[in-house]
């Protein structure tokens, strides 16, 4: 059923060769770049895909006057995957696998958003003790996210111990998520409906013992880098966008924070039940990289806040939907060789009851239907509004899922934040959106 | 279902072709080969090329009478005081409000106005364009499928961050005419989920600034993100041998 495609790129002028049809790349406006070859004070510098201060394979082209950004050009796309058109593929549940790849810093937010869109269409809601961990791992995980956000800022400022200390200190983030999910990255952990499991024993203690770490060692960030005046100097003023820039560009998350508008989504459309815990929304009023910095080591703190209120509701409870049509069959459990079905409900599925087997079959294969509909389901990411647009056919598999992703979106801010700048402070502006690939490519 | 308005109309207006659950205009075809969700058969692994009808359209077809209920009552009066009577009917096709969302359908000809009415007027306040994406609503295989049906949807999200609301804009075109006023004049962020839209869909933005592919690189043929472009893309060679591309290694269809 493959379609082919032979009509002309608007875009590319071609013609046909014995070797087949050639393209004539114009898209990547290099013939305006070289217009003026006469222009000796023009500089035209390609920055990446592959480069340690671009956050990522991200690639800027820039055109410089001395070490005057006259132009900013980004250019993306090196991380594209086909996330999106993949899940059209799979069903609802695998559905998780996918997009929690997507911004690989920030997984559980692409699987909790993601849930909560599928449970939008479904028109169910994931049970309370489901709910409250969904928060405490996001949380958990926006700490990490920060974590290495600040880290990289550091590496690309030339304050390598920043990045050190901040891996380090993700990394004792990470084992925690490891034992709650059983990975660090890429978990699949909040499914639609709830959760894969429960909390594992011991994992409440854990969680206690990195509370009582982390905010010694995110004071320890701060006499390491805050009070720095080279810090400072680097931060202050690189990177400026106002309010007003930034809405018209569509910026969120802490970059809109730093510009002056408590804008977070936990505060103003709360979901998950956000709006019964106690914390702040940090904000700043310099518009630039340094009030960045500021309002992601203050969500820190705020994160582990929420994180110790999490902890303590935690009420006993079922993790998924009572629906049957819905959650998974089996429960999972630990086998001898780690993670595994639950050796009872095989044992039943398979000698008792034949209905229960075909049940099992159905669900795990094929998967359940959602009924037709679209649904938009934002959720503020570490990094601003992540947003989910599912829309369903009734079928077994999303028909169209796009996704938002608030680095996409923040990165188009690069050239209004350093254009008339200097190339130094480019880094800066970079490193203060603080853009994951694999977010803006999918 | 509305009656379309003037021309537009029978471009924009999906004609009953997307239909599945609507019986006053249920299509002749509509179906769809080899996907999940047989009904009335043994069969689940989805691999048995079985037909099934194709409910696709439900989302594109039904429509919503005032009251809408809530907020949705206040935009729309909002939306009509700032646009004028006339122009609301020419332009809004038809209202949806489902699972606490409105989705408005707007002609092309009229996005513009729509859309600089929504940002600017002081009792609408959409301020923030969260999304623009496409959906392409196609029923490849069947009868019904045809190049004159409106299969190519872009969706628009707009957030009012002034009065905390969302609402959805959403239009059609064809695939022969895939022609979309952009929205970056009104909202700049527009550019890139525009440009995002065009290589995912080949829907063209008009007066876009720079339309160029952003994902996919620029001599890349075709839309990977419509229905009837395959999953596991093209075919790579690597010195002299041909590996074919997955989609014709494993039968997903």
């Amino acid at each position: 059923m493959s379609t082919v495609y032979n009509e002309a790129d608007p875009y590319a002028g071609s013609r046909e060769t014995t070797e087949g049809r050639v393209y004539t790349v114009t898209g990547g406006d290099w013939d305006l770049t070289f217009a003026d070859p006469h222009d000796e004070d023009r500089l035209v510098v390609n920055m990446g895909p592959q480069h340690p201060s671009t956050h990522g394979v991200l690639r800027l082209v820039l055109d410089l006057e001395g070490e005057t950004v006259t132009k900013a050009r980004v250019v993306i796309g090196y991380l594209h995957t086909g996330i999106e058109k993949n899940t059209e593929y799979r069903n609802w549940v695998q559905g998780t696998t996918f997009v929690t790849r997507m911004d690989y810093l920030s997984p559980l937010f692409n699987e909790a958003g993601y849930c909560l869109a599928v449970e939008k269409l479904l028109g169910i809601e994931a049970p309370q003790r489901a709910q409250t961990i969904r928060v405490l791992v996001m949380e958990l995980n926006r700490i990490a996210s920060h974590l290495v956000a600040l880290a990289t800022f550091g590496m690309e400022m030339g304050a390598l111990t920043g990045m050190t200390n901040g891996f380090r200190e993700r990394e004792m983030v990470l084992d925690v998520l490891e034992e709650i999910t059983g990975l660090r990255m890429n978990h699949a952990y909040i499914r639609p409906g709830g959760l894969a499991q429960d909390l594992p024993e011991g994992a409440v203690e854990s969680v206690r013992d990195l509370l009582k770490i982390l905010p010694k060692r995110v004071a320890d960030f701060h006499r390491l880098l805050t009070g720095q005046p080279i810090w400072q100097n680097r931060l202050k003023d690189a990177g400026y966008l106002d309010v007003t820039g930034c809405v018209a560009l569509g910026v969120t998350g802490p970059i809109l924070r730093a510009a002056g508008l408590p804008w977070d989504l936990r505060k103003v459309e709360p979901y998950l039940g956000y709006e019964t815990y106690d914390f702040e929304v940090p904000t700043a009023d310099t518009s630039d990289a340094w009030g960045r910095y500021l309002v992601r080591m203050a969500e820190v703190n705020e994160s582990l806040k929420i994180v110790a209120q999490a902890l303590d509701r935690l009420e006993p409870g079922p993790v998924m939907v009572d629906d049957r049509k819905i959650a998974w069959p089996a429960q999972l459990s630990l086998g001898a060789d780690g993670m595994g079905n639950s050796l009872d409900h095989v044992r039943t599925i398979m000698g008792q009851s034949m209905e229960s087997l075909i049940h099992h079959f159905k669900l795990v294969t094929e998967g359940f239907r959602v009924p037709a509909g679209q649904v938009y389901v934002p959720i503020e990411s570490p990094r601003g509004e992540l947003g989910f647009h599912v829309v369903s056919d009734g079928g077994t598999r999303p028909w169209r899922v796009h996704v938002r992703d608030p680095s996409f979106v923040n990165l188009q801010a690069t050239a209004a934040m350093s254009e008339g700048g200097m190339i130094a402070d480019v880094i800066a502006a970079i490193a203060s959106i603080d853009p994951v690939m694999g977010g803006v490519d999918r | 279902m509305t009656t379309p308005g003037g021309d537009a109309g029978s471009e924009v207006v999906p004609s009953g072709g997307e239909a599945g659950f609507d019986d006053a205009t249920a299509p002749s075809g509509g179906f769809r080969k080899g996907a999940f969700g047989v009904s009335g058969s043994g069969d689940t692994s989805g691999f048995g090329g079985l037909v099934r009808v194709e409910p696709g359209g439900a989302v594109a077809l039904h429509s919503t009478d005032r009251p809408y209920g809530g907020w949705f009552d206040e935009v729309t009066d909002a939306l009509i005081d700032a646009v004028g009577q006339a122009t609301y009917d020419a332009a809004v096709l038809r209202v949806l409000v489902d699972r606490g969302e409105i989705t408005y359908f707007v002609a092309r000809e009229h996005l513009l106005t729509l859309a600089q009415a929504l940002r600017d007027d002081e009792a609408l306040r959409f301020e923030l364009c969260s999304s623009v994406s496409g959906v392409d609503y196609l029923d490849s295989g069947g009868p019904a499928a045809d190049a004159t049906r409106p299969r190519l949807h872009v969706v628009l999200h707009l957030t009012s961050m002034t009065y905390r609301r969302r609402i959805r804009l959403e239009l059609a075109v064809t695939a022969e005419d895939p022609h979309v006023p952009s929205v970056t004049g009104i909202y700049p962020t527009a550019d890139w989920h525009e440009r995002e839209t065009f290589d995912m869909f080949g829907i063209v933005f008009d007066g876009h600034p720079a339309l160029t592919r952003i994902l996919m690189p620029d001599d890349w043929d075709g839309h990977p993100q419509r229905k009837d472009y395959p999953l596991g893309g093209v075919p790579v060679e690597y010195h002299g041998a041909t590996i074919p591309p997955p989609d014709t290694r494993r039968a997903y269809r």
